[in-house]
């Protein structure tokens, strides 16, 4: 099996009204579901969840405060999990709640270190 | 009668006279220490089954292990000899080759012992399989069947671990400050697995080895009443235990069968130890990391509120998904499935059960058997029919069986 990496994105929120603790509770319940659902399948890697608060740097040398300004999405968190393919981890990101909240969810085979490896003798024997 | 005593007494006792003859003679040692103990069993089994039950069937085999170690030591003398100059070495005091079978000398013996089987440079599957074999006497089958692989492999893991302790030199002594956390937590899981040993044995039909469960949880409590080793991972898995415990008397009835969790007694669960659990487990969670330990006793807490509510299956549900992310196991895969269905409904449970792949598990058809019941009986019957065929225990076989004579 081969690791994947889901990002999710949303759009950036601008004002609008905080959600309830409730709310938020229950949102949460519902990513815990989709998670321990891929969990015990034995198919759970890692996951985090990303705090808005951040900063971006420039080649030139400038500092933009929060994730990167120009886009209109951010990154909310990811999940890395094990999939035969790349087919069977698209079938387990439909069940996520970012997409019912009108985010969406990228998925990216992982590279190991050890193909990197293997990849960086092979331009050097050339 | 007098096999089961010799038994039970095997699976107290062995542990802690070879922890205090390994202690003695240096864990090189460890097979005339076992060799002995192992002995003096023997000659139980024989004395007792000629002459009855001796009064005192613990005195006995501490007085008969002493003996045994005398003689030992007096048949070979340059054993002895080595074995006092080591002695010597250590403590400046003349030591008297005896065998010191004083509860705190037992206590220490078995504490240092646990740290000294649970050392870094041994493979910690070794490390368990050491600590099941020294510690609690589990016979190879038995430490096969836990693992779920073959003698052989057991066999091999434990020649190699016994190597590399005697090539290491490895003490037995408490380990330093800095090392504790990591090597407690093998010594924990240690301890996990002799409780679990007892309290779901598969290896009698229905044997309550509360006994077994009462040394875990002694041996537990020792770790959890020093400071050194009391972490909150360790008050977690105190707790979790004096949850399970609290139905011991429940469980069985006057004929030794066991009785399925809904149809216990309540009145017969052990509040004191319900108590008892509930504030090892606040102490778990005042400070420091959430162990696998942390979501078991709190699962295990709501279990002891019999009545179904949304707030129980909605918080054992909570708590098995982040259980399943710190470790997977196919059996908190399907505890997990069972709480989804008490909260979801079974329509969205069958879903995630059939994503399980877990069709050699009896348990997972009996799930889906639970499940399908009242939504497509043929399906149930077809998945009860194929838990019974894969189900070992006769235990299990009854539950299934029953289930079954439902349809009928």
């Amino acid at each position: 099996m081969k690791e994947f990496l889901m990002i999710f994105r949303n759009e950036k929120r601008e004002g609008g009204a905080a959600p309830s603790a409730e709310q938020m509770q229950l949102v949460m319940q519902e990513w815990q579901n989709w998670i321990g659902g891929i969990a015990s399948q034995g198919k759970f890697v890692s996951t985090n969840r990303l705090y808005s608060e951040g900063s971006t740097l420039l080649p030139d040398g400038t500092v933009l405060d929060g994730p990167y300004a120009e886009l209109k999405e951010v990154v909310g968190g990811y999940l890395i999990v094990k999939a035969d393919s790349l087919q069977a981890a698209q079938e387990m990101a439909k069940g996520c709640p970012n997409l019912k909240y009108g985010g969406n969810v990228e998925i990216r085979a992982v590279m190991s270190i050890d193909q990197d490896v293997k990849s960086k003798a092979f331009l050097a024997e050339k | 009668m007098q096999q089961d005593v010799v038994s039970q007494l095997f699976k107290t006792e062995y542990r802690k006279i070879v922890s205090v003859l390994c202690k003695l003679f240096g864990l090189e040692h460890m097979e005339i220490a076992e060799d002995i103990v192992s002995d003096v069993f023997m000659l139980a089994c024989e004395t007792w089954g000629l002459k009855g039950l001796p009064e005192n069937p613990t005195a006995w085999i501490y007085l008969v292990s002493k003996n045994r170690t005398k003689d030992y030591l007096k048949r070979n003398n340059l054993f002895r000899e080595k074995i006092q100059t080591e002695i010597l070495k250590r403590s400046s005091a003349d030591v008297e080759l005896e065998l010191d079978l004083s509860p705190k000398n037992i206590e220490d013996s078995q504490l240092q012992m646990m740290f000294a089987i649970c050392h870094p440079s041994i493979p910690s599957e070794a490390q368990i399989a050491l600590s099941l074999r020294l510690l609690c006497g589990f016979s190879i089958d038995e430490i096969a069947n836990a693992f779920q692989t073959n003698k052989e492999t057991i066999n091999k893991r434990l020649f190699r671990a016994k190597e590399k302790l005697r090539k290491d030199d490895i003490k037995i002594e408490f380990p330093a400050a800095s090392e504790i956390t990591g090597r407690l937590e093998t010594v924990a899981t240690t301890l996990y697995l002799l409780f679990n040993e007892g309290y779901f044995s598969t290896h009698k039909d229905v044997k309550l080895q509360e006994k077994f469960c009462l040394e875990a949880m002694q041996l537990t409590y020792l770790l959890a009443s020093n400071k050194a080793t009391n972490y909150p991972f360790i008050q977690a898995l105190l707790s979790l235990m004096c949850f399970h415990s609290s139905r011991f008397e429940a469980r069985v009835d006057e004929d030794g069968e066991n009785i399925l969790y809904e149809k216990q007694n309540e009145a017969l669960w052990n509040k004191e130890l319900i108590e008892r659990g509930k504030s090892y487990l606040y102490r778990a969670f005042e400070a420091g990391q959430i162990s696998r330990y942390h979501y078991q006793a709190a699962i295990a807490y709501w279990h002891t509120h019999r009545a179904d509510s949304t707030e129980k299956w909605e918080n054992i549900l909570q708590l098995y998904n982040h259980l399943l992310q710190i470790e997977y196991s196919p059996i908190t895969a399907l505890n997990r499935t069972f709480a989804l269905y008490k909260v979801q409904g079974k329509a969205t449970a069958i879903a995630e059960a059939e994503k399980l792949k877990l069709e050699n598990n009896h348990l997972y058809h009996s799930l889906l058997g639970e499940l399908y019941t009242g939504i497509d009986d043929g399906k149930a019957i077809a998945h009860f029919e194929q838990a019974l065929e894969l189900a070992k225990s006769k235990a299990d076989k009854k539950v299934i069986a029953d289930k079954l004579s439902d349809f009928r």
